[in-house]
């Protein structure tokens, strides 16, 4: 290679580099005025793009929250209307109920008030008096005998009689008050009776228009999102928030069950499809286990949706009564199927389990170490009540599944809404930027050929005023 | 729970997958039994060994045992071979089977006279590559002194391509005590052998340690 001296002006010596320097820069000083107007126009082109750029970013995003909220407010307004659907139901359901009780129970207090009536009307009744001639014949019983024994006789005879005749007269007195009692006596559970007949007539009332305020509040709800209000939209979107929220945690909680199902069956379905076939890295036994679990899942949703606990599936929805009601039974019975081959496959693997031990066992010429303990059952047991029970438990994984794509729509809608408000405003400020970076572009420039610059200066601050010294001028005004 | 996620991932393409040619996933395992004079003493050893592989092995995998004598290119030189099945309670009673006729050969088995350790090698890369297993694994229990009859050749490269080559126990001879380098070179020269070849080679010694013994 060879070696050059670093002034001998060769390639790379201190005296090129100068010379390089000083062309360039004359060439920069001559240029000058161009180059400024060149880096000023390429920074206005470039901040009225970004702005532009900003601009529809900001349009777009306020289409997105546009789009957003009328997403919102439909969700939120057939949340609604299914919401007041069902109560209307409900309240349907109550009329019909308590208040076709109400002629009966009209009958009821009617007959109850009749005989409360009647029994009073009976209490009322007045107790005979004693005979009018009583005291005639207490006066005639009075008269003296005068010492005759027939008169004696018969009036002994008189006052006998009158004696017989006041203890009839009270003995029927007592026996008319006590009937009278006895009717006043009657009529306190007549009167009960008609007041739990009122008690219930007021509990079903009640009943009626504590759901007749439900339905009230639900009405408000709605008539706040047909009007597409601002507070029905943050209502709403906060409640999305949090059914998301809700939804992404049970559906992991979800997740888990279906891996401890994967592990119960994955090794007894070797046994079934064979352990060593594989579909690229993957075992087909594992494979299998899989699509059992999550053909399982598939008939759980069906079944939701025909049982119209979830709306995923409008065809299923539309289904007539007859038809749903037989999806059902079927759904049902492919799931007892599943659960029951589960069981099945839990056993299995015990048995495996059991038998690769034993195997070890004997491999490792551990023959003691063999034994089967009393409490084995236990885990069998287990293991096959859970494969039976997870299936069923799977099934509930519709709800929060529905609730997670409706919900996810609108959390989609203001991430995106979000990050293109965000790229919006890097934009923008990006512009403001590049506005700015003209007048640094050109100071940088200016500061490259300050000497010639600085000469130019000094000549025509010569050129002005002769031989006197120029007057001091700032470095911006050098530059 | 990643396994699972795995599975999830790649469900989309499984069709795409299925009709491409399957690659094999299972693995076939070749071991040597040295029976030479010097050496018979530790088959209880090698014995054990098997049974350790066994329990490790998995339904589909491939496993041979073969003694090592005067002339080991032969079929006739394998003890016991077997397929497990598909169904791993298949498999478990195959493994109990090649158990016992490891433990039946074990007991009735006679020093030869040669130790002929290259043609075993030609004799297991033939079988495993016959079964076309997705790993293969040559065993060889032996001290790796080979001792070959007058009229015997030998001296050709071995197609080890894709094989692992897996030395145990290899003990050191009486002379090796004297002269260390002798068994240094003894280890060299059949590395160099099977590189050679295309194959990996290893050495474990350390038997306490059987877990070293990786079959994946």
């Amino acid at each position: 290679m060879p070696s050059y001296d670093i002034f001998s002006g060769g390639p790379g010596s201190v005296m090129t580099w100068i010379t390089v320097v000083l062309l360039t820069v004359v060439a920069l000083y001559l240029t000058r005025a161009p180059s400024h107007g060149a880096i000023q126009s390429l920074c206005r082109v470039l901040h009225a793009a970004l702005r532009m750029a900003s601009v529809s970013v900001f349009r777009a995003e306020s289409r997105l929250g546009e789009r957003n909220r009328e997403v919102l407010l439909a969700a939120g307004r057939e949340a609604s209307e299914h919401i007041i659907e069902r109560e209307f139901e409900r309240m349907q359901a109550a009329v019909n109920r308590d208040l076709a009780e109400c002629p009966t129970l009209q009958r009821h207090a009617h007959e109850q008030l009749k005989r409360i009536e009647e029994d009073h009307a009976q209490s009322t009744d007045v107790p005979p008096t004693p005979p009018g001639w009583a005291h005639a014949v207490e006066a005639v019983a009075a008269i003296p005998s005068k010492g005759d024994p027939m008169v004696a006789n018969i009036l002994d005879k008189i006052r006998e009689a009158l004696v017989e005749a006041q203890d009839k007269a009270r003995e029927e007195y007592r026996t008319a008050t006590r009937n009278r009692h006895q009717h006043l006596k009657n009529m306190l559970p007549h009167w009960r009776k008609l007041g739990q007949s009122l008690a219930q007539m007021d509990k079903n009332v009640g009943s009626l228009l504590h759901r007749a305020k439900v339905i009230d509040r639900q009405m408000d709800e709605y008539e706040n999102i047909l009007q597409n209000s601002d507070r029905a939209a943050r209502m709403l979107s906060s409640s999305s928030l949090v059914q998301f929220f809700v939804s992404v945690l049970v559906l992991t909680i979800a997740i888990g069950g279906a891996v401890i199902n994967f592990h119960l069956i994955a090794r007894p379905m070797a046994e079934m499809v064979g352990g060593n076939n594989w579909i690229g890295t993957f075992k087909i036994s594992d494979i299998a286990a899989l699509v059992i679990i999550m053909v399982e899942i598939s008939m759980g949703l069906f079944l939701m949706e025909s049982l119209r606990i979830t709306r995923l599936f409008p065809v299923i929805s539309a289904l007539p009564d007859v038809m749903r009601v037989r999806m059902i039974w079927i759904t049902f019975a492919i799931l007892l199927c599943l659960a029951s081959v589960e069981a099945g496959l839990a056993y299995l693997r015990e048995i495996l389990l059991q038998d690769e031990l034993a195997t070890s066992a004997v491999l490792r010429g551990d023959k003691g170490a063999v034994f089967t303990s009393g409490f084995m059952w236990i885990t069998t047991a287990a293991q096959m009540g859970m494969g039976f029970i997870l299936p069923f438990a799977l099934v509930f994984v519709a709800i929060p599944l529905e609730t997670f794509v409706h919900s996810l729509r609108t959390v989609l809608g203001i991430v995106g809404a979000g990050l293109l408000r965000a790229l919006a405003v890097g934009l923008r400020m990006l512009g403001g930027v590049m506005s700015h970076m003209g007048s640094v572009l050109v100071d940088i420039y200016d500061m490259v050929i300050f000497l010639p610059l600085w000469l130019e200066r000094r000549v025509k601050a010569h050129g002005l005023t002769g031989r006197d010294e120029p007057a001091a001028f700032s470095a911006r005004e050098v530059l | 729970m990643k396994r699972l996620g795995l599975i999830l991932a790649v469900l989309a393409p499984l069709g795409l997958a299925a009709c491409d040619e399957p690659v094999a996933q299972n693995r076939g395992v070749y071991m040597l039994m040295d029976t030479s004079g010097t050496y018979t003493d530790e088959l209880r050893k090698a014995q054990q060994i098997i049974n350790a592989m066994l329990t490790r092995l998995d339904p589909g995998d491939s496993f041979a045992v073969a003694r090592i004598d005067t002339g080991s290119f032969s079929e006739k030189d394998i003890v016991a071979k077997v397929t497990f099945d598909d169904r791993p309670s298949m498999a478990n009673k195959e493994k109990r089977q090649f158990r016992d006729t490891v433990g039946q050969f074990v007991k009735m088995v006679k020093p030869a006279r040669y130790t002929d350790i290259t043609g075993g090698i030609l004799q297991a890369s033939e079988y495993l590559n016959e079964k076309n297993t997705g790993k293969k694994v040559i065993v060889i229990f032996s001290d790796l002194a080979e001792d070959l009859q007058k009229g015997y050749m030998r001296d050709i490269s071995l197609p080890l391509d894709g094989f692992e080559v897996i030395a145990l126990n290899v003990t050191k001879l009486r002379s090796d005590n004297m002269d260390p380098r002798e068994y240094l070179n003894r280890l060299t020269d059949w590395q160099r052998k099977v590189e050679s070849g295309g194959g990996r080679w290893r050495v474990i010694n350390d038997l306490d340690r059987i877990e070293k013994l990786s079959l994946y």
